[in-house]
């Protein structure tokens, strides 16, 4: 019965708007099957969990009241009045750290399996932009419950930014809203995080997405040397979208496990006035970054220790970016190549920096 | 020409003999520019011949006044002969009785005091004199606290200085330097171990060793200056001070026309005096530790409603309990405590608030505070079970729908598997 329904609906469409192109690409649309097959799977959690924000987010929006004197009062008034707002709430903060946890995974696996080259440049950029305005995401979004913690490390942040020459100073007004964080700061955030960046967002995933479907999946090195049968595939639909399902519906439990056993804390209202709490951390994703620029010495040089710190990592993010197009010299006689070590040595600097964070 | 310049050193002398003669006689007695070049002081230091108790931090030194401000004399001689002399107006140790008035000089002149302390009050002598110690010291009591007793004589240091012996914490240890000497109380027909007594009380406790300021010294109750143990009508308005409501409960009460009449001590009569214990729901009722069984006797109307009040206060004591329990539960599974919180504080409010009452002696006006706080809890209560249950729900749910979704993970892995098997066999 449903199953006629719905053939009758697709025919419906098919016969006003033909749908071969869509038929085409699901019916022949492949995925290489090697022993690496399983970061395919990443970009497409990360995705499940860019959805999650996107749903959850929306309807925390129907009781959130950016302000100095609403916003926390309408998180507690979520987490303690709302039917399951404490969940929404709670599968929001959690979904928000597992989406920039995928999204690393996914970045490092695209680069270490070199799906980056040719042709694949811009889903590259594009995907990097994505994690960045992913960050700019948790960060705008962490200020939002207008807590004690939110508001002093919203400080440390933007005094951070601060520190870039000429741009720096104004930059910091800018997204403060004015000389210290404030009210006004939490509307241009809030104004940021639920308007500005979805906007910019939702374009380059449509073009990262669309990029990936025009060009297929990357195939790893070893099969341009395989002949035709013995290079194996998977269909991707139903195949590995059911794969796909599978490992969406798994995070999902997860989520609402990590929801309802470790909820986050609204903690204290902000108050300016107040002194700061002690233990002040960014969020863990930045950890490493904050923790690299405490650990460099006031003065590098005629330069300040953090002034160079925020530069070097500005520029390397940059350089990161165009990682495909870095001709390195392929190394015939070495076991790994140096882009991998390069990649690896990054990779370890991010793991060993945001362990000291939490550590020391 | 001579005769005329004579004339003229003749004249300015006069007017400087003169306005020297005015202007010490402003300063005189009073302050001087700089103590080190006093005399008496320099002198007094090179032969160590100096005051058993002095203190470069004594108050009135910091106000730049001279040993000569309070005991005359020239401070400007180094002849002993001269800057001693009682023609300099030389007092020398002031006598005993002469103390008070000594110190009053200043101290009670509101023109000088002024210019040290714009509000500083000058009523101290009169006071004094008005005090047991004051009337005892005028009949001739060699033995009675005068100023330089409870203040020294050249260690005086402002109230709020924690080094003064007047300093509040330091104010029980003063007057047991005379108080606990069982000697001279013998003479008084005084009992000597007041301190002891104090330092176990409720008050006690709370200022020696918990050092709250705000907790009542000696002198709170019993005055400063003019120290009198408060008599029959003015103890409950001692202890009214501070036990405001307390107190106008209890005025009104027929009981208070009776403790009059029988000459009972108001407040003291049931909670003592210097020893005077923290209260608890046990000194109520008729119970073994009641205090009000010492004047009632089973049967009588005062014994039924002592019954009667302690029944109300142990019933919202209890229940207050129960509830602070629930909400300690609801708290420590990270529920909603927040709306729980506000209602105990507002049943703990009228836990104390009938507590209070019991000082009206009236059962129907504490049962009705008590029923407040009983409704408020029962609120709180209902609350806190809510917010458990919830706990659990949500936990059911999870498990609910852990269950539905195991199984549809199940389901899409037997045919993502039953897809490769058919694909393999194809």
């Amino acid at each position: 019965m449903i199953k006629n329904i719905g053939s009758k609906l697709i025919y419906w469409i098919d016969e006003r708007y033909d749908l071969t192109p869509v038929r085409n690409l699901l019916e022949h649309k492949k995925v290489p099957a090697h022993r690496h097959s399983v970061w395919y799977y990443m970009g497409g959690v990360t995705l499940f969990l860019f959805l999650v924000q996107l749903l959850t987010g929306i309807l925390l929006l129907l009781y959130y009241r950016p302000g100095e004197e609403s916003a926390y009062e309408s998180v507690r008034f979520i987490v303690t009045e709302v039917k399951f707002g404490w969940l929404i709430r709670n599968v929001h903060s959690w979904s928000a750290n597992l989406l920039v946890l995928f999204a690393f995974i996914h970045m490092f696996s695209v680069f270490f399996t070199k799906a980056y080259e040719k042709p694949r440049e811009l889903t590259w950029i594009t995907g990097f932009i994505i994690l960045i305005l992913t960050l700019a995401f948790g960060f705008s979004g962490y200020l939002l419950p207008w807590n004690e913690l939110a508001y002093f490390a919203t400080k440390v942040g933007t005094d951070i930014v601060g520190v870039v020459p000429i741009i720096g100073e104004p930059l910091k007004i800018f997204l403060r809203g004015g000389d210290e964080v404030t009210g006004a700061t939490l509307s241009r955030f809030f104004g940021i995080h639920v308007a500005i960046l979805p906007a910019i967002f939702s374009v380059l995933l449509g073009l990262h997405l669309l990029f990936i479907q025009r060009q297929g999946m990357h195939e790893p090195a070893h099969f341009k040397n395989l002949p035709e049968e013995k290079k194996k595939y998977i269909s991707f639909f139903p195949d590995f979208a059911l794969k796909d399902l599978l490992l969406w519906v798994v995070v999902f439990n997860i989520l609402i496990f990590l929801a309802l056993y470790f909820p986050w804390e609204l903690g204290n209202k902000a108050d300016a006035f107040a002194s700061a709490p002690e233990g002040i951390k960014p969020e863990w994703y930045f950890m490493f970054m904050f923790q690299s620029l405490k650990l460099l010495p006031a003065h590098i040089l005629f330069f300040e220790g953090e002034l160079l710190g925020v530069l070097f990592f500005g520029i390397a993010g940059f350089v990161w970016m165009l990682v495909p197009y870095m001709k390195v010299k392929h190394r015939t006689n070495w076991k790994i190549q140096p882009l991998t070590i390069i990649g690896i040595l990054i990779a370890a600097f991010i793991v060993i920096m945001t362990a000291i964070g939490y550590l020391l | 020409m001579e005769r005329g310049s004579s004339r003229i050193l003749i004249w300015v002398l006069t007017v400087s003999f003169l306005t020297g003669a005015a202007l010490y006689g402003q300063t005189k007695n009073k302050n001087i520019q700089n103590p080190q070049q006093d005399r008496c002081y320099t002198c007094h230091k090179e032969i160590d011949n100096m005051p058993v108790d002095f203190s470069d931090n004594d108050v009135h030194r910091h106000a730049n006044l001279a040993c000569s401000s309070c005991h005359g004399g020239d401070p400007n001689s180094d002849d002993q002969e001269i800057a001693m002399s009682p023609g300099n107006g030389f007092i020398g140790i002031p006598k005993h009785k002469d103390i008070p008035k000594f110190c009053g000089k200043c101290h009670s002149d509101i023109e000088y005091m002024r210019a040290f302390q714009p509000s500083i009050a000058t009523d101290q002598m009169t006071q004094y004199y008005t005090s047991a110690h004051g009337k005892k010291l005028i009949a001739g009591d060699e033995n009675v606290a005068e100023c330089a007793s409870c203040h020294t004589a050249h260690s005086i240091m402002p109230v709020k200085d924690p080094r003064s012996t007047v300093y509040k914490l330091n104010i029980p240890g003063t007057c047991n330097k005379c108080h606990g000497n069982s000697d001279l109380m013998k003479k008084y027909n005084l009992s000597n171990n007041m301190l002891e007594e104090y330092s176990k009380s409720v008050h006690g406790i709370a200022l020696l060793k918990n050092k709250d300021l705000g907790a009542p010294a000696c002198n709170d109750c019993h005055g400063n200056h003019g120290a009198m143990p408060p008599g029959i009508t003015s103890v409950s308005h001692v202890c009214g001070t501070c036990h405001a409501s307390n107190m106008e409960y209890f005025n009104t009460t027929r009981m208070a026309r009776a403790f009059e009449e029988q000459d009972f001590h108001g407040c003291e009569q049931c909670h003592g005096n210097h020893a005077i214990e923290k209260t608890t729901d046990e000194m109520i009722g008729t119970g073994e530790e009641s205090l009000c069984v010492n004047c009632h006797s089973s049967g009588d109307a005062g014994y039924i409603v002592a019954n009667k009040i302690k029944n109300s206060i142990t019933d919202l004591k209890t229940r207050f309990e129960a509830a602070t329990n629930k909400y300690k539960e609801v708290k420590q599974k990270g529920m909603n405590d927040v709306e729980i919180g506000f209602l105990l504080q507002d049943a703990k409010q009228d836990l104390i608030q009938s507590r209070t009452m019991i000082h009206t002696f009236d059962s129907l006006k504490v049962e009705e505070r008590t029923r407040n706080g009983i409704q408020i809890l029962s609120k709180a209560s209902v609350l806190a079970d809510k917010e458990i249950d919830e706990y659990y729900t949500r936990r059911t749910g999870f498990a609910a729908a852990t269950a539905a979704i195991l199984i549809f993970a199940v389901a899409l892995y037997f045919k993502i598997k039953d897809r490769e098997k058919k694909k393999s066999t194809r």
